[in-house]
């Protein structure tokens, strides 16, 4: 095995190599080779976070004609450094009448609960933590200890705000759940097995070529589990002030806030892998790092994609955000599975193109005939509000420092 | 004595501890939070028997699903979350001998039982077999009637439970 | 390498766990609580068993595995359908209290 080719499975080979010399059975090398991988990965995710701060900050700038972090470093790149050295010497305050251990067990929670995601997503061919048979599964039921962690700082924080806030995220987590699950089922039920590895090894196409519809279910709910814009019911600062962590401050607070994007981020991976073919791409299968640098591109557009979802909507009302999930997606979840379910089993003996080609066109029709109907369903008068020409910040200043020259 | 009889043990004992703190612990709140722990302690116990598949699923229903129903109920009737008065009857004491007696009986003629001290052994990898356990609950040589009856079950629980707890318009006695 | 006598014990101790707290807390949701520990203690023996028979017959059983599914059913129904009563119930008598609970009407 070259050095180039598998970078980490080198490592870890090496590092079993090394432990053995000095008298380590295998069995005790594999334990603590899982120790260390697990925190390599915990670790790593973590000071991966420092990045997708500023790339969101970056882009939410842009989308709001704004610079954003443009003094510190290249492209204000260190600003996330700085706010985490902020973060990390300000003032751990306790309020009285907090249920201590609730309190302090919550923000804990809520970011565990998103790394335990990583251990079963395959990064590539041959770089993954487990592989157990019932991944998407996993992913779920782990989905299940954050919302246990939110109603903990909710409840334990002896707040109201506090508490109507995570009544609002638990409420929100628990409806799009069945969304979410059913939808999941698709790649499940196309694949033969509900291990990611598994999930991904058999798509041949993407599964969001195959079934595009359930790809956009899967989307706008793995958005609203992740509780960011325009989901954010749960932490609205115009209506409940800042809803679950209103009472955490200093790092507390900053292990919420960690949770929070890295559980956005895992939510691109974890669509990625469903939908979008994980490491696949021209030449993984024979260099697995090249599996690492496709799934971390298609990861990072999903990511984009869903800052821009973030964006370019506004927050919706508590009532709104239920309709659209017991009154569209899970209809239209449910609707899904049952036509894929059908074509899947009608066309079995068919060819695999010719398969693929009417399960696509199932699923276009769904989402053609799902779109007349909801039309039908709500009035929409349209309110012109401002002037159509507005000044813009020209985009070739995207990364020209203010006052270096550049064209405001 | 193996790594993993010590890990059992372990699990066990925290999970019996918090079985006990949620029946004994004052504040229903807490008693919700030592419920969680007990059902995490029998999933891992789950893990043990190597039934993956179920320690994941009792993770997903009974922590993601039961426990937060529960704390919502908790929430809604507020009188629960007091603690002013004791949580157990006045003569609590006879349940907990009758619950002693129980034990001490079930032991007891348990431990008659020859396969009582018998080892288990580590499964082959397969012998959780999913695919047979799906096509079983579908075929109708195997469970289909049971799988259909409980999917009855569940519509009429989520129908049932709507009916019941939705706020009637009219009048209520 | 567990004793199957090991499982049990445990499951009969959460089993009667359970009963004590049904028998005697007040509060209809601790009572429900203390069901669920007691469906659980079921659910430990019943995979314990699948387990054993496994081993002994060599072949996975499918029979204990639908059992055990079973019991997460109805006890997903069951806690649903009984904390509705319990609301339903609250809003009525204004208490979570079985001992207030006496009177047969509505």
């Amino acid at each position: 095995m070259s050095f180039w080719r598998d970078p980490i499975n080198f490592i870890i080979e090496w590092a079993k190599g090394l432990l053995a010399g000095i008298g380590w059975g295998p069995g005790w090398a594999t334990t603590v080779g899982f120790v260390i991988g697990a925190f390599v990965l915990a670790a790593g995710a973590m000071f991966f976070v420092v990045f997708l701060i500023w790339y969101e900050r970056k882009l939410i700038g842009r989308l709001q004609d704004r610079f954003g972090p443009n003094r510190l470093g290249p492209w204000g790149l260190f600003q996330p450094i700085a706010d985490m050295l902020k973060i990390f010497t300000k003032e751990l305050i306790t309020p009285s009448g907090v249920d201590w251990i609730a309190y302090n067990l919550a923000p804990v929670l809520s970011v565990a609960a998103v790394l335990m995601m990583w251990a079963v997503t395959p990064f590539s061919k041959t770089f993954f933590g487990v592989n157990i048979s019932v991944g998407i599964l996993f992913l779920i039921a782990v989905g299940g200890l954050g919302e246990v962690g939110i109603i903990l700082a909710g409840w334990g924080s002896n707040n109201k705000y506090a508490l109507v806030g995570a009544l609002r995220a638990v409420a929100q987590l628990c409806s799009y759940e069945v969304p979410f699950v059913i939808s999941a089922l698709v790649p499940v039920m196309l694949t033969g097995s509900m291990s990611l590895v598994d999930i991904v090894e058999a798509q041949n196409p993407w599964y969001i070529l195959v079934a595009p519809a359930a790809a956009l279910i899967f989307f706008i709910a793995s958005v609203a589990e992740t509780g960011r814009a325009p989901f954010d019911l749960a932490e609205a600062e115009s209506e409940i002030v800042a809803g679950y962590n209103v009472e955490y401050s200093g790092l507390k607070f900053g292990m919420f806030f960690v949770g929070e994007f890295l559980h956005a981020f895992t939510a691109s991976f974890i669509f990625v892998t469903v939908f979008l073919g994980g490491w696949r791409g021209p030449g993984a299968d024979q260099i697995p790092v090249l599996g690492l640098v496709y799934f971390m591109i298609k990861t990072f557009i999903v990511y984009f994609a869903l800052i821009l979802f973030r964006g370019t909507n506004p927050r919706f009302r508590i009532d709104q955000m239920m309709d659209l999930n017991w009154k569209v997606l899970t209809p239209l979840s449910l609707v899904v599975i049952m036509v894929i379910a059908l074509v899947d089993r009608l066309f079995a003996s068919s060819a695999d193109w010719l398969r693929t080609v009417i399960l696509l066109a199932a699923n276009l029709v769904i989402l053609v005939v799902a779109e007349r109907l909801i039309r039908r369903g709500v009035k929409t008068t349209g309110l012109e509000v401002g002037s159509r020409e507005r000044p813009v910040a020209s985009p070739d200043n995207l990364f020209i420092q203010p006052g270096s020259g550049a064209k405001g | 004595m193996s790594g993993l009889q010590i890990v059992f043990l372990i699990v066990a004992v925290v999970t019996l501890f918090s079985g006990v703190m949620v029946v004994a612990s004052r504040k229903m709140m807490h008693s919700a939070l030592w419920l969680i722990l007990t059902l995490l302690g029998v999933a891992i116990l789950f893990a043990t028997l190597q039934a993956g598949f179920f320690a994941i699923v009792q993770v997903l229903v009974y922590i993601g699903a039961i426990s937060i129903l529960i704390i919502f109920t908790l929430m809604l009737t507020r009188r629960a979350m007091d603690d002013e008065h004791p949580q157990v009857i006045k003569g609590w004491w006879l349940p907990a001998v009758m619950a002693v007696i129980l034990f001490g009986l079930i032991a007891g003629f348990l431990a008659t039982w020859k396969d009582f001290q018998v080892m288990l052994n580590e499964l082959p990898a397969d012998a959780e077999n999913l695919a047979a356990f799906g096509s079983a609950l579908v075929n109708p040589a195997g469970y289909v009637i049971p799988f259909e009856v409980a999917s009855v079950l569940l519509l009429a629980a989520l129908v049932g439970a709507i009916y019941i707890a939705a706020e009637r318009k009219e009048k209520v006695g | 390498m567990i004793p199957l006598s090991w499982y049990l014990i445990a499951a009969a101790a959460l089993f009667c766990i359970g009963l004590f707290g049904v028998l005697s807390r007040k509060n209809a949701v601790s009572i429900l609580m203390s069901v669920e520990l007691m469906l659980n203690a079921v659910n430990i023996n019943l995979l314990a068993f699948w387990h054993y028979h496994t081993q002994l017959q060599g072949a996975g059983q499918i029979t204990p595995q639908v059992f055990v599914a079973m019991v997460f059913i109805v006890a997903a129904a069951e806690v649903a359908v009984g904390l509705a009563l319990i609301i339903s119930a609250y809003r009525r008598r204004e208490t979570p209290v079985v001992d207030e609970m006496t009177l047969l009407k509505g």
